[in-house]
């Protein structure tokens, strides 16, 4: 398995991110249990939470940009619009399911656990790709 | 594209990650231009040709070209 400096970075911005994740998800939730915070005080506290996400998002982003090997990159790149792809159509799939009153309301952020599934599905993708000669 | 990749390193007995480590690429993109998965860059490919000491021509060949 291929694993450039980009790609050890990533991994470990990733597993910083996460763990500051579940650090800020719990602090918050216990915040709004004990204490819940006002004014604007509340709109930074939720958006606490968001934060290492989108630093992850950035992370992969970067990562897309520093990955040395081409192919690699390449394999990446199809991996993401999968991923995309996946998530889009997830999300609009169930706005109008949503809107006919036929599924129940899912938070916005779910779009990203489906990005993050997408993810995983691209890399299958790719792995399938590879073993049977077709990238 | 067509390539002679693998003949190429087969004369120099090289194995895939000698070459990938000459190239400055993963053993897997080695693979896959050997096999045709994957056609390099201009730039990736003037690197094979000069790391080869021949012409880019003489590696790599259009798909549909004949002779």
């Amino acid at each position: 398995m291929h694993k450039s400096p980009a790609l050890r970075r990533y991994n470990y911005t990733v597993l910083g991110l996460s763990l500051a994740y579940i650090g800020a998800l719990f602090g918050i939730v216990a915040l709004f249990r004990t204490r819940p915070p006002h004014g604007a005080l509340a709109y930074a506290a939720a958006i606490l939470p968001a934060l290492p996400l989108v630093g992850i998002f950035l992370a992969w982003g970067r990562y897309l940009t520093d990955e040395p090997d081409e192919y690699v990159r390449m394999l990446t790149i199809r991996q993401t619009l999968i991923a995309t792809g996946f998530m889009l159509s997830a999300t609009t799939i169930w706005g109008f399911l949503e809107s006919f009153g036929l599924a129940v309301h899912i938070p916005a952020y779910a779009a990203g656990i489906l990005w993050f599934a997408g993810l995983m599905l691209g890399g299958c993708v790719n792995i399938f790709a590879v073993r049977t000669g077709r990238s | 594209m067509k390539n002679r990749l693998k003949v190429l390193r087969a004369e120099r007995d090289w194995s895939q990650g000698d070459l990938a480590d000459r190239l400055e690429v993963s053993r897997q993109s080695v693979n896959a231009i050997e096999t045709g998965r994957y056609d390099p860059s201009l730039p990736l490919a003037f690197k094979i040709a000069e790391l080869f000491e021949i012409a880019i021509e003489d590696i790599f060949t259009s798909s549909s070209k004949t002779v």
